[in-house]
C-alpha cells in the first residue's frame, strides 16, 4: 500500500517526493509537480500557436480547403457536368452562368472547375513526387558529404542546366499529353529544388549533438537519416511542398499555353487559357476566368506557405506581432 | 583567383557533356523527325525517299554513334548537325539568341532595380503599410501565370493604342514582334525600333522575376539589419541612410549574385512564354517549332547553348561573390 492512495489530495498539497512512512520506496510519481507550474509546450504546439496567429495564412488555409472541396465535389454538390451543352453559346457572365458559356454552349463554371481539378491533381502529384524523391536525395548527399555529396550535387547541377519547360515539353509532346504524363514529367524535373533545399537544412543539423548521440548509441546510417535528420527538415519540406504546388500549377499552365503540355480532350486550367487566347477581345471571360482561378489557387497556397514558414522559424517567437 | 577561374571553366566541361548527352537522350526519346514529317503526307512517300531522309538526318546510324558524330562534328568542324527543316542550326540559334538575350538582359536589369528599391523600402519600414502592400503585390505577381501578365499588358496596350490613334493618328506602343517588318536602316533608328518593341515583353518578364527577388532582398536585408555590426554603425550615430546604403545593403546584396545566376534557366522558360504572346521570333519560337517537328539536332543545339549560358552565369556569380565578399577567398 503506497502513500498516495491513503491521501487523496496528495497531488495538490505536497506532490511527490514526501518522505515515505513505510520502508518500501514509493512507486515513481506519475506527474512531476513543481511549485511554479510551467505548462509544457511541445514544438508542434508552439508552431501551431504561431500559425494560428497568422490571420492571412489561416484565412487562406480555410479558403483553400473550401476551394479543394468545391473543385473535387462540384459534380456531386452542384450537379455541374462539364459535358452538358446548353442551348446558349457565347453568353457573357450572368446570374445563371456565373462564368458565361463558351462557343459550344458549355457552362463555363463546370469547365473551369474541371480544369482546376486536373491542375490540382497534377500539383499534388508533383509535390508528393518531388518531396518523396528530393528529400531523401538531399539528406543522403548532405549526411555522407565528401565525394558522394559532390557527385550527387553535380547530377543536380546537370539537371538544372536544362530548362524544365523544354524537357517536359519535349517529352509530354511525345507521350500524347495526358494529365498524368505531364504530372510525372514535372515531378521528374522538379525534385532537384527539393533536394537542394533539404541538403542545405541537413548540412546545418547533421553535426549537432543529437545526431552524434544517436550514432554513439549505435544507430545505423539509414536510421539516422530517416528517423533523426528527415524529421528535422519536415517543416522546411512542408513549406517547400506548398511552393511546389504553386510552381506546378504555373508550370503546367505555361506548358499547356505554349501547346506542349496537356492536349485536348484532356483539360486543365492551362489548356482552357490556351484554347481561349484568341478570344481575348471578343469573349474575354473565357480567357480571364481560368487565369483568375490559377491566381487564386497559387495566391492562397503561397500565403499558407508563408504563414507556415514564419510559424516554423524558432527565431520568430517574440518578434512577430 | 585566375587558377580558380580556369579550374571552374574546366569543371564546367564534364557538366556540359553530361548535360548534352542527357539532352540527346531526351531528343531521341521525344520522337522521330522523319516519321513526324511524313506522317500526314498523302500519298505516302516512297521508301527510297524515307530512307534518303533518314540517312540525311543520320538516323540510320547506331544510337550511340549518332551522339558521338554530333559531338565530334560540333567540336572539330563547328557542324551543328542536319535539320529536318533545312535550317542552318548554328546561325539560326545565333540569330534567335541575339533576340532573346535582349529581352532577358533588359528584364533582369529592370527586375533587379525594382527588387532592390522595394526590398530596401520594405526592410526599412518592416510591418508598415508600405511593406505590406509591396509584399502583397509581390505575392500577386508570384501567383500570376507569365502568359496572363503578358496578355493583360498586350490588351491594355492595344486599348491605349486604339484611343491614341483616334486622336493623334499613330499607335505608340508596339505589341507584335521583336522589330518592325521593315526596320529602319540607320543605327539609331534601328536601336529605337528594338527598344520600342522591347517595352511590353520586358515588363512582363521583369514583373515575374521581380516578385521572387524582392522577397529575397527584403529577407536578406532584414537579417543583416538585425546583426551586431549594423547595431554598432547605428550606435556610432551614423545617419539611417548611411547605415542602410554603406553598411547593410552591401552585405545583403551579396547573395543576390547566386540567386540571379540560379534564375537564368527560369528566365529562358519565361522568355519562351513571353515571346509566344508577343509573337517574337527568338529562342522560344525556335524550340517550340523544333519540339513540334522532333527536330533532334535543333533541340540538342538549343539545350547546349542555354546550358552553356547557365553554367557560365553560375561561374560568373561565384567569381563576383568572391570579389564582393572579402570573407571568401578562392585559393
Amino acid at each position: 500500500m503506497s502513500e498516495t492512495t491513503s491521501r487523496p489530495s496528495a497531488e495538490e498539497s505536497e506532490g511527490a517526493g514526501g518522505p515515505s512512512a513505510v520502508g518500501l520506496a514509493p512507486p515513481p510519481p506519475e506527474k512531476v509537480e513543481r511549485e511554479f507550474t510551467v505548462k509544457e509546450r511541445s514544438q508542434a504546439s508552439m508552431v501551431l500557436t504561431r500559425f494560428l496567429r497568422h490571420r492571412l495564412a489561416i484565412g487562406s488555409l480555410i479558403f483553400f480547403i473550401l476551394l479543394v472541396l468545391v473543385v473535387y465535389l462540384s459534380p456531386v454538390i452542384f450537379h455541374l457536368n462539364y459535358s452538358t451543352i446548353t442551348d446558349q453559346a457565347s453568353l457573357s457572365p450572368s446570374f445563371k452562368y456565373p462564368m458565361g458559356t463558351d462557343e459550344l454552349g458549355h457552362n463555363y463554371v463546370a469547365l473551369v472547375l474541371r480544369g482546376a481539378h486536373q491542375s490540382m491533381n497534377i500539383a499534388f502529384i508533383v509535390a508528393i513526387m518531388s518531396s518523396a524523391f528530393g528529400a531523401p536525395y538531399g539528406a543522403i548527399a548532405a549526411y555522407y558529404g565528401g565525394k558522394i555529396d559532390a557527385i550527387m550535387m553535380r547530377i543536380v547541377d546537370v539537371i538544372l542546366t536544362l530548362p524544365f519547360l523544354v524537357v517536359t515539353g519535349a517529352l509530354a509532346e511525345h507521350y500524347s499529353g495526358t494529365w498524368y504524363t505531364v504530372a510525372i514529367l514535372l515531378g521528374v524535373t522538379g525534385w532537384v529544388i527539393n533536394a537542394r533545399v533539404t541538403r542545405g537544412v541537413v548540412l546545418s543539423v547533421r553535426n549537432q549533438e543529437f545526431v552524434e548521440a544517436a550514432r554513439a548509441l549505435g544507430a545505423s546510417d539509414t536510421r539516422i537519416i530517416f528517423r533523426h535528420l528527415i524529421p528535422n527538415v519536415t517543416g522546411t519540406l512542408i513549406v517547400q511542398a506548398t511552393l511546389d504546388i504553386a510552381t506546378a500549377i504555373l508550370a503546367e499552365a505555361g506548358l499547356s499555353f505554349i501547346g506542349l503540355g496537356i492536349h485536348a480532350p484532356d483539360t486543365s486550367l492551362g489548356v482552357l487559357a490556351q484554347q481561349s487566347q484568341n478570344a481575348i477581345e471578343t469573349r474575354p471571360w473565357l480567357f480571364y476566368f481560368p487565369c483568375v482561378m490559377i491566381v487564386v489557387i497559387c495566391l492562397s497556397i503561397n500565403f499558407i506557405g508563408d504563414g507556415l514558414r514564419d510559424a516554423l522559424d524558432p527565431r520568430q517567437t517574440r518578434q512577430r506581432r | 583567383m585566375l587558377v580558380f577561374t580556369i579550374r571552374r571553366l574546366f569543371q564546367a566541361i564534364p557538366i556540359l557533356i553530361v548535360s548534352s548527352f542527357l539532352s540527346f537522350w531526351l531528343a531521341t526519346v521525344s520522337g522521330d523527325p522523319v516519321t513526324q514529317k511524313f506522317a500526314l503526307r498523302n500519298p505516302p512517300p516512297s521508301k527510297a525517299i524515307l530512307d534518303l531522309t533518314r540517312h540525311n538526318m543520320r538516323l540510320d546510324r547506331p544510337w550511340i554513334t549518332q551522339y558521338w558524330d554530333w559531338l565530334w562534328g560540333l567540336v572539330s568542324r563547328g557542324d551543328w548537325g542536319p535539320s529536318i527543316d533545312g535550317l542552318q542550326i548554328g546561325s539560326a540559334i545565333g540569330t534567335a539568341l541575339a533576340v532573346t538575350l535582349r529581352l532577358i538582359l533588359a528584364a533582369m536589369i529592370i527586375a533587379l532595380v525594382l527588387a532592390m528599391a522595394s526590398g530596401i523600402i520594405s526592410a526599412y519600414r518592416q510591418y508598415s503599410k508600405v511593406d505590406y502592400s509591396f509584399t502583397f503585390v509581390g505575392f500577386v505577381f508570384l501567383a500570376m501565370p507569365t502568359f496572363w501578365i503578358a496578355a493583360l499588358l498586350k490588351e491594355g496596350a492595344i486599348q491605349f493604342n486604339n484611343s491614341w490613334q483616334s486622336s493623334f493618328g499613330t499607335r505608340p506602343i508596339q505589341t507584335v514582334g521583336q522589330q518592325s517588318i521593315v526596320p529602319p536602316t540607320d543605327f539609331f533608328g534601328r536601336m529605337s525600333d528594338y527598344g520600342t518593341h522591347l517595352v511590353l515583353p520586358t515588363i512582363s518578364l521583369a514583373l515575374i522575376t521581380y516578385a521572387a527577388w524582392s522577397r529575397f532582398v527584403r529577407g536578406s536585408l532584414l537579417e543583416v539589419l538585425n546583426s551586431d555590426y549594423v547595431r554598432l554603425a547605428r550606435a556610432k550615430g551614423l545617419t539611417p541612410r548611411r547605415v542602410m546604403f554603406r553598411h547593410a545593403l552591401r552585405t545583403a546584396l551579396i547573395p543576390m549574385t547566386t540567386v540571379t545566376a540560379l534564375t537564368i534557366a527560369a528566365l529562358f522558360g519565361g522568355a519562351i512564354i513571353t515571346e509566344r504572346v508577343f509573337q517574337w521570333r527568338g529562342m522560344g519560337t525556335l524550340i517550340i517549332n523544333a519540339i513540334n517537328e522532333r527536330d533532334r539536332y535543333v533541340i540538342m543545339g538549343w539545350l547546349l547553348v542555354v546550358g552553356l549560358i547557365v553554367v557560365l552565369g553560375n561561374i560568373i556569380a561565384d567569381l563576383l561573390y568572391a570579389v564582393l565578399d572579402p570573407r571568401i577567398r578562392y585559393e
